[in-house]
């Protein structure tokens, strides 16, 4: 009942975003829909803890512990990027039916990333996956500049490329289930029908897909989009396509990992460590030279997906704990980044590190923000990415993979330092001129803190609830 | 079962093959903006064509599905779509700078095909299925075309069939390997490519609009330094 409700919510708001009631209505019933899929996902992943697994409306949705963990991220970020558009996007776009738009295609894109843990049958997931990109293409090109249309442009058809090639994967593992003799094209199905799968057939699905999703998730080198696309879109869209689109894609190959594991003779963990590491290695270098904030936190998100996908690919259920765990930070963290970002630039009014000094004395809550968000994202205690990679580490070690791990532990510090040079460039020295500050809209600093409560509290203590979600998330990635 | 006990239509299903190849290549080597649009809808044609020789060889309803709904959504709401979203303008456009001149393009193009063979063999002698034996090569072939189209072309409208071709040489193989796909993957399918279109088309003309020109090759405005 949920699961269907929760499809119908944002479906019902991009419609009445387009009335005649005009914008308010539109952003006030964008974010009334985006509370009540909170809530709604919410008793799902209590539903789910509960019974294991939920299905609806035929078995055509269901939910698992990884679905709901991904569900609820993205229901949480959807509410407070919902939030942070009414003062941003208010002022960013002076025309009524542009505002709408926007928010008609809020609801869609939300309504694309929660059907992708929800549908069962894998090639209507697929489809889901695709219009998170297709859906969300005008808002990365919403401010209508050229650099904004050049990152749409990227974003559309690099993405779009990726997803066909995974759509030849994803006929391999039905051409393969159905010569096991398993008919439904689910991720249950496929599980059973892995064992009984030719390998030739499981494994070039498993790395067009890989490959074809990981342009989605921004794996080097096919990252190339990504640091455009998210740092041209407006605040409270980068901090959806950062913090959870991201991860949606990321979710698909994850569900992939248990299928190959299980395939006699084939490893696909060499395969994640590889990619995870790689993608890893380069954002780090990226990193260090950056010159736009937000460029910096769309780095920072390859170098968190590589890292998500080294832990899934060292194996064991601690070093997936981890994975699960830094997902959730990733999402969280992220978001609040990239709200702070759009803070400092609606107060400094660039988007360059080089330009911003001092911020501290002109808008001390934008300062505030981004320091407590570079930690965070960075990975300093008490923050949750801080727990999350010390586990992944420490799982690492015990299953005694150092090389890997050495090289993970040596890119994340310099990521660190990297990240907090930049920040706290931006945050104190010495302002150059004095620039007129305008005052961030009350609604998004809303967003901030309300972004800035799961933040702080899961790293210093994971309720039991949660801690149980994360459990049984990390056991359907295989561990 | 193999294709053997098919004669004629193996026969007919290769021709078509060879032909969807022919419009892959034309894809790549034409200069013309609506040369490349006719193209990709003669390739649309042969893929339904494909589709009705494998329904009729399998005995398979679905596969007749699969090329009216192709008939429907590549050869006539496509150009419908670009029509009325992309300006006359760039429908004349001819292309005079491209990033790899023909002969190169055509030689890289005939290692692509070359590599295609070499990706599907493993997965033929893995498993016999009729029809795939030409289907899974020459749709991984135009898939590896397609993509090359996008690397090489600079005009929005090029990159943009060039994709379509990708989709197209992914069904063109999805046809012999898996001709029972549940009709609702079908019909997802059949919204997912005029959507792309749309979104691309509604982006090629705020583009033009915006910046004078639809040569989205030569945007190169963020970069790393």
């Amino acid at each position: 009942m949920e699961l269907a409700a929760i499809l119908a919510v944002p479906a019902l708001a991009s419609g009445l975003s387009l009335s005649p009631l005009g914008r308010r209505f539109a952003a006030l019933i964008t974010l009334v829909a985006a509370a009540i899929v909170l809530g709604l996902a919410a008793s799902v992943a209590i539903g789910v803890m509960r019974s294991g697994r939920l299905d609806a409306l035929d078995q055509w949705l269901t939910c698992d512990a990884l679905g709901a963990l991904i569900l609820l991220l993205v229901a949480f970020v959807g509410f407070t990027a919902a939030i942070f558009s009414w003062g941003y996007i208010g002022g960013r776009a002076e025309q009524q039916a542009k505002i709408q738009r926007y928010y008609c295609l809020y609801n869609l894109f939300l309504l694309s990333m929660l059907a992708v843990p929800l549908l069962a049958n894998v090639a209507l997931m697929w489809i889901a996956v695709e219009l998170t990109t297709l859906l969300s293409a005008f808002l990365v090109g919403f401010e209508d500049t050229a650099e904004a249309l050049e990152a749409a442009w990227k974003y559309v058809v690099l993405t779009t490329l990726g997803a066909v090639l995974a759509l030849l994967g994803f006929l391999i593992l039905y051409w393969g289930s159905r010569v096991a003799g398993l008919e439904p094209f689910t991720w249950v199905g496929l599980a059973e029908a892995a064992p009984h799968m030719p390998p030739a057939l499981l494994w070039p699905a498993f790395l067009l897909i890989l490959v074809g999703f990981g342009t989605k998730v921004g794996l080097v080198p096919m990252h190339t989009w990504l640091p455009d696309a998210h740092s041209q879109a407006p605040a409270s869209i980068c901090a959806l396509l950062s913090g959870v689109e991201t991860t949606t894609a990321l979710y698909v190959i994850l569900r992939l990992f248990p299928v190959v594991g299980s395939a006699p003779g084939l490893d696909a963990r060499p395969w994640f460590i590889g990619f995870g590491l790689v993608s890893v290695g380069i954002a780090t270098l990226l990193l260090i030279y950056v010159r736009d904030f937000k460029r910096m936190f769309a780095f920072s998100t390859v170098e968190h997906m590589g890292i998500i996908l080294v832990a899934a690919g060292l194996g064991g259920a601690e070093a997936h704990i981890g994975a699960a765990y830094q997902i959730t930070g990733h999402a969280i963290a992220k978001s609040f980044c990239f709200f702070a970002a759009g803070m400092t630039v609606m107060a400094a009014g660039t988007q360059e590190i080089a330009a911003v000094r001092g911020l501290i004395r002109s808008s001390p809550l934008s300062a505030l923000a981004l320091v407590a968000g570079g930690f965070a994202i960075a990975g300093a205690p008490p923050f949750a990415i801080f727990v999350s990679e010390l586990v992944i580490l420490k799982a690492g070690l015990t299953s005694g993979q150092y090389l890997a791990i050495a090289l993970l532990a040596f890119f994340v510090v310099v990521a660190f330092c990297a990240v907090m040079f930049h920040v706290n460039r931006m945050a104190f020295g010495v302002p150059e001129r004095d620039t007129p500050v305008k005052a961030a809209p009350l609604s998004c600093k809303v967003a901030l803190a309300l972004a800035a409560i799961p933040l702080i509290a899961i790293g210093l203590y994971v309720p039991g609830p949660l801690q149980e979600l994360l459990n049984a998330a990390a056991s359907a990635m295989g561990g | 079962m193999t294709s053997a006990s098919f004669p004629v239509i193996s026969a007919l299903d290769a021709l078509t093959g060879a032909l969807f190849l022919l419009t892959a290549l034309g894809v790549v080597a034409t200069r013309q903006v609506l040369a490349s649009l006719q193209l990709f809808i003669l390739q649309s044609l042969l893929l339904a064509l494909s589709a009705v020789l494998l329904g009729i060889g399998l005995g398979s309803p679905h596969l007749l599905a699969v090329a009216a709904i192709t008939i429907a959504t590549k050869t006539l709401m496509i150009p419908w779509l670009l029509r009325h979203t992309v300006s006359a303008e760039v429908y004349r456009t001819r292309e005079i700078e491209r990033v790899l001149n023909i002969p190169s393009s055509l030689l890289i193009s005939a290692v692509l095909i070359m590599v295609a063979y070499a990706v599907a063999n493993p997965l033929l002698n893995a498993v016999d299925v009729p029809f795939a034996q030409v289907n899974l090569p020459l749709g991984i072939a135009a898939m590896f075309l397609g993509a090359f189209t996008i690397a090489v072309r600079r005009e929005a409208v090029p990159q943009l069939l060039g994709l379509l071709a990708v989709e197209n040489g992914v069904f063109f193989a999805g046809i012999a390997i898996v001709p029972n796909l549940p009709v609702i993957a079908e019909l997802a399918a059949a919204v997912d490519v005029p959507v792309i279109t749309l979104v691309i088309g509604l982006l090629t003309r705020q583009i033009h609009r915006r910046l004078g020109t639809t040569s989205v090759g030569r945007l190169a405005a963020l970069r790393e330094e």
